[in-house]
């Protein structure tokens, strides 16, 4: 079902069946070009099929914003093991919430996005690694796997192409960690998500030790819509180094939250002002986080003139991320927000690399002390020291994605950490009423 | 251990969900199901699981303490989850979450004297364009207020 009203702005190509009745049943997947892209592709050479992926500049929507064709064409076909296709779809990037609307209202464009991948890469395996707190999905996936075994679009010789493929769901069991890819593999094999050490990439060395394509729940989804219309149609609908669409889940102080498929190269402002029905009580923008909460922070003067795409977000030193939007308005504490995320990645950090664990426990440390006005004047130099010292020093993002945020919140609104300093109340805290929604 | 026909049923497939002599990956799916219906990870269970997959009941335990969902001791019937991350922070979760709290007498990680309710203060749920979210064991709940949320715990306390 869908959470909120869709918008006129939206362009809906991955989720144009959303709201259909019974969206998620094989009838209407099959009634609306389901599994056409499928065939399409069994007809292609599996260079032909990555090329079109490449022609339709897609890239991972998971956060890293990795060309998908590129990552593709890296697995080596001609190894002897067996290749395997596992689907992230641990979505748990603080403000994502965009995959479980494609697997609850659309799970076959999954499945064929899975198949389609198997096709390009000789994959006749696959799991879709779904997190803990999605367990209503699991049984949705399943549903809809049953139902593609018993129609033949799963299982031996699919629809006479010769091709085979089994797919299965994979529960995860509550960990941030295990939606960066290799801590995922650790995970999946049934092991504590600690990450591995790269090279080798999955491609090479993945699931098993086996090549293997992971991309995000998204990514897959994009393929049905790119094969069927073509890698050309779908990069038009974006910007030049970026094609398609992207799912945005706009969160926080606006009038309209909700998930809406846009454009990339979207106007931040418009997105704003016409999809997300302008800030919530009239208020100011006083803070912008594109895409999930490890990215920098942007102000509101740096979202002057901003779209939604991997460039403009990158020129403003920020990324465009998992398209888990956060508005935040001139009420919001930047300190207490900053404290809320660093409690985060410090619970959420694995313990393996020292420059995490012990960083994101003290900057917790340091902004809590900081939002009960127990902070001195050289914390707040102390706090951008430690993050920058955490960067690039450990073996998977986790440390950047807590040092990012945190260096951008301290640089740019340094004026509010001495506010706090002194033993000085919360200056927000007067404001910071709720709200009936 | 003896299990529902059901929970054998989904134990078997995972066993053949993985490639031959990789039977350890399904061990967090089976510790995640059988947890629901034994009510917690038993010691009993643990040994259970690390027999049918083929490791010792020490990585089995290994395994256990890294993940949140994995529990050693009993929730309450009803595990009130409170998002407060921050897409719910902006809409006020930590103070819904303070207000469950009050509500049902317990803090963090708690459990009510009855064994109904547990309360937890979760990480992002992955429902923050409709925040404030809570999940009721597996149920989310969208858009909750401190009303709302009084009249789902009493709802649910009449249940039993």
């Amino acid at each position: 079902m869908l959470y909120n009203e869709p918008s006129p702005l939206e362009t809906r190509v991955l989720s144009r069946r959303f709201g259909m009745p019974d969206s998620e049943s094989i009838e209407t997947y099959l009634a609306t070009d389901g599994y056409q892209a499928f065939l399409k592709a069994a007809k292609m050479t599996p260079d032909e099929i990555i090329n079109e992926m490449k022609a339709s500049n897609l890239r991972g929507r998971g956060g890293a914003g990795f060309p998908t064709g590129m990552k593709w064409s890296f697995v080596p076909r001609s190894s002897p093991k067996p290749k395997y296709i596992v689907v992230n779809a641990d979505e748990s990037e603080p403000g994502t919430c965009k995959d479980r609307l494609l697997m609850e209202n659309d799970p076959h464009q999954l499945i064929e996005g899975v198949l389609i991948a198997g096709l390009a890469v000789d994959a006749h395996v696959g799991w879709i690694y779904i997190r803990g707190e999605y367990r209503y999905l699991i049984e949705v996936m399943d549903r809809a796997l049953a139902e593609a075994y018993q129609r033949g679009w799963l299982g031996k010789n699919i629809q006479g192409t010769g091709f085979d493929f089994e797919l299965y769901t994979h529960t995860g069991a509550g960990s941030y960690e295990c939606g960066e890819e290799s801590a995922l593999l650790e995970s999946l094999e049934g092991k504590r998500g600690v990450p591995r050490i790269r090279p080798p990439f999955p491609a090479v060395a993945g699931a098993f030790q086996c090549p293997t394509v992971l991309n995000n729940v998204e990514t897959f989804c994009a393929a049905p819509p790119i094969l069927l219309k073509g890698g050309a149609a779908f990069a038009a609908l974006g910007v030049p180094k970026a094609g398609g669409t992207k799912l945005t889940c706009l969160t926080g102080h606006v009038n309209k939250p909700g998930v809406y498929e846009l454009k990339l190269g979207f106007p931040v402002k418009q997105m704003i002002e016409e999809v997300g029905g302008g800030m919530r009580n009239g208020k100011k923008l006083k803070a912008f986080i594109p895409g999930g909460s490890s990215c920098p922070v942007l102000t509101a003067e740096e979202c002057e003139g901003a779209t939604m795409d991997y460039d403009s977000m990158a020129q403003r030193k920020s990324m465009l991320g998992s398209g888990g939007v956060v508005i935040m308005d001139e009420d919001t504490c930047m300190v207490k927000a900053c404290l809320r995320l660093m409690k985060f990645y410090s619970h959420e950090s694995c313990g393996w690399c020292i420059p995490c664990r012990e960083g994101t426990a003290w900057l917790t440390k340091i902004m809590t002390r900081f939002h009960s006005g127990g902070g001195s004047q050289q914390d707040i130099g102390l706090l951008g020291d430690i993050a920058k010292n955490m960067l690039g020093r450990t073996f998977c993002p986790l440390g950047d994605a807590a040092a990012l945020p945190m260096i951008s919140i301290v640089e740019k609104f340094r004026h509010e950490f001495e506010d706090h300093l002194n033993g000085k109340p919360c200056p927000f805290e007067h404001s910071n009423r709720m709200v009936a929604v | 251990m003896t299990f529902s026909p059901q929970l054998e049923a989904r134990f078997a497939k995972l066993l053949e969900s993985y490639p031959a002599g990789r039977q350890r990956a399904a061990m967090i799916p089976m510790l995640m199901y059988a947890q629901d219906e034994v009510g917690s990870v038993t010691d009993e269970l643990v040994e259970e699981v690390a027999q049918r997959v083929g490791v010792t009941p020490l990585q089995v335990n290994e395994v256990i303490s890294y993940y949140t969902m994995l529990h050693r001791k009993p929730l309450g019937t009803y595990h009130v989850q409170v998002c407060t991350n921050i897409s719910c922070l902006l809409h006020d979760g930590d103070r819904l979450y303070e207000h469950a709290c009050q509500k049902l007498g317990i803090e963090n990680h708690g459990v009510t004297p009855d064994g109904q309710f547990s309360i937890e203060e979760v990480e992002c749920m992955g429902a923050c364009s409709w925040a404030p979210a809570v999940q009721i064991n597996y149920d989310f709940h969208h858009f909750v207020t401190p009303e709302k949320l009084d009249r789902l715990l009493d709802g649910l306390r009449k249940k039993q």
